[in-house]
């Protein structure tokens, strides 16, 4: 193992090429800007191919192409650049294509974006937010994998802390279980043969003409059934004796867990849990992490998104508080007054006495 | 312009083809798996499919070409081509035609797609692709309007011509004005070859095959973005006789879409 300290833009950059990528296409804008310059640099060099795209809606349309050759290809940008590439994501998915799509947003206010299927249609992707970059390397190549192994895309839900810190990370390849044959690429080859193939999103086959969409559709659905079984990934800690258990993902959650720790060797009983995958949300491990709790306190820098999946994993079992909230520094990057220990403990803390004086 | 100053009778918008298909019979290209289509009678689409596929067969390439195509009532024809093909959005095969080629470069890769898809939807597609120089060849059916929807006014319809929303004919103050498409592409350095054909009448259909020969030979030699555009006959669209879609394709929308090479070589 040799750990290089890299910033975390270089270090997404890097696992992605670890993990097989050849084509990348993006558009710049920040803080998804570090990811494009990094991967300009060192695709090539890896015999990969990097496009400047004209826009978010030609980069996903180049990474489209580079997949159906049956290439690893990603494409990202922020939230915004997300909200124009949504009809290809949703198209993409319905193609069985896998791609990988990093959103490295202006907060945490595209979780809605992110985990419902922004664009049109019934289709979801598995989306991963990593704590830290640490995980966000690892991340990075298990999407890769998750991408080929579902042939549906995988969001990478990352920030402007995680683009634009430095940690000591170990970017080696990581070894996954091997996986079927890529025979639906197109690579020209079975033309004229009769058994051509056709990447096609609406549901239409060689040889058979119009579209099935029910059973097309059918098929999709019991694929993302499958997924949201399969795919759920979740931290906690100390939720045995907890009387409050505070939710948090991707970077805040590092703050939260810190701040967590820190009152538990005080012995407040306070408990920790962080959805890993957004979708699938982890609602099973959530409601058992919550069993015995007075109250489930959210802690999101938005307005209010994950705290609705809190509330359906939970059903009732406990009330379920929001402690977050828009949490904006003055460029509009999300890095707010939120991302800090003692305002998050003051938080904490005022829902977990306030119970107290109740009880 | 001469759309306004046809002496076509125009159909009801309601109405059905006024005449039945004919069953031409004979062969049909080896890339294609049935003879049979879904488009309309008179429509000019499937005459330049069969071109298309001829040409890439004729050129040894039917094993090694990969077809992007959009959205429109040729798309109906991506269940019987017998090519590696890859099915895009509404306007974006270009893009998708970029990174099918850039990971395949040996690859024949071009895009299929009708005036809606491109000159509407997907403008900037083509024409950021063409100004890139990028290896790949843009074929455009173009017949101004949207045929799949019933006959909407496009960017390439021209001044005059009567669509479903511009049911008096197009006129500039209120609609705009038509693209002309290959000449804006054709402008663009990126662009090694562009030229215009038409299947209105056999030397059209003649001179359009060549022209398909010339596109695919530049990206076979590496020389940069190749497009043709093939002017396409829709009697339905266009609300007129099935019989008098060819005339009124040179006559009303051949004269401002004049056909012809508009570029040849960088």
């Amino acid at each position: 193992m040799t750990r290089v300290f890299l910033e975390g833009s270089e270090a997404l950059a890097a696992a992605a090429i670890a993990a097989g990528c050849r084509f990348f296409a993006g558009y710049p804008m920040t803080p998804f800007t570090g990811l494009l310059d990094h991967m300009a640099e060192m695709l090539p060099e890896a015999g990969g191919v990097v496009v400047n795209a004209e826009s978010e809606l030609e980069a996903v349309g180049m990474a489209w192409g580079a997949l159906a050759t049956g290439a690893r290809a990603a494409t990202g940008s922020t939230g915004q650049g997300l909200s124009l590439m949504q009809e290809s994501l949703s198209e993409i998915s319905r193609a069985e294509l896998p791609l990988v799509v990093f959103n490295l947003a202006r907060g945490q206010s595209d979780y809605y974006q992110a985990t419902r299927g922004g664009g049109h249609g019934d289709y979801r992707h598995i989306v991963l937010a990593p704590i830290d970059i640490h995980e966000a390397v690892a991340h990075t190549q298990l999407a890769f994998h998750l991408a080929d192994r579902w042939r549906n895309p995988v969001l990478i839900y990352g920030d402007y802390l995680l683009a634009h810190t430095y940690e000591s990370v170990d970017i080696s390849p990581v070894d996954f279980p091997e996986l079927p044959p890529k025979d639906w690429a197109v690579d020209g080859s079975l033309g004229g043969t009769g058994r051509s193939r056709n990447l096609n999103p609406i549901g239409m086959t060689k040889g058979s003409k119009g579209i099935e969409p029910q059973s097309f559709l059918d098929r999709l659905n019991l694929k993302c059934e499958a997924m949201a079984r399969e795919e759920m990934r979740f931290e906690s800690e100390f939720c045995e004796d907890a009387e409050l258990l505070v939710v948090a993902f991707g970077t805040l959650a590092k703050f939260v867990r810190f701040v967590v720790r820190q009152m538990r060797e005080e012995g407040l009983r306070v408990g920790y849990a962080r959805p890993i995958s957004l979708w699938p949300f982890p609602s099973d491990d959530l409601r058992a992490a919550a069993a015995g709790v007075r109250e489930v306190a959210v802690l999101e820098m938005n307005a209010g998104q994950m705290i609705d999946d809190v509330r359906l994993a939970i059903l009732g079992d406990a009330p379920v508080t929001a402690i977050g909230g828009i949490s904006m520094d003055e460029a509009g990057f999300g890095i707010g007054p939120l991302l800090d220990p003692d305002t998050i403990r003051c938080r904490v803390e005022g829902l977990l006495r306030g119970k107290e004086k109740v009880a | 312009m001469s759309g306004s100053k046809s002496d076509l009778t125009i159909l009801s918008t309601q109405a059905p083809p006024s005449e039945p298909a004919t069953h031409l019979g004979g062969p049909h290209p080896a890339l294609l798996l049935d003879g049979d289509h879904d488009l309309c009678p008179g429509c000019g689409e499937p005459v330049a499919i069969r071109l298309l596929l001829e040409v890439i067969e004729e050129l040894g390439c039917g094993q090694s070409s990969i077809a992007t195509v959009g959205i429109g009532c040729y798309t109906a024809f991506t269940s019987i081509i017998d090519l590696d093909l890859v099915q895009a959005l509404h306007g974006r095969a270009p893009s998708v035609a970029t990174g099918i080629k850039r990971m395949r470069p040996e690859s024949l890769v071009f895009t299929l797609q009708g005036d809606g898809d491109m000159v509407n939807e997907g403008l900037q597609e083509v024409l950021h692709t063409a100004a890139r120089g990028e290896n790949v060849t843009c074929v455009l059916l173009n017949n101004g309007v949207f045929g799949e929807t019933g006959g909407h006014m496009t960017a390439t319809t021209v001044l005059g011509q009567r669509t479903k929303n511009s049911l008096e004919g197009r006129d500039a103050a209120y609609h705009g004005h038509p693209i002309l498409i290959g000449d804006m592409l054709a402008s663009l350095d990126g662009t090694a070859y562009a030229a215009r054909g038409t299947v209105a009448d056999a030397a059209g259909v003649s001179r359009t095959r060549r022209m398909l020969k010339k596109a695919f030979q530049a990206q076979l030699n590496g020389e940069g973005f190749s497009f043709v555009e093939i002017l396409t006959m829709c009697p339905t669209g266009w609300f007129i006789e099935t019989a008098r879609g060819p005339g009124y394709l040179s006559e009303v929308m051949g004269s401002v879409h004049v056909a012809g090479e508009l570029k040849t070589g960088r």
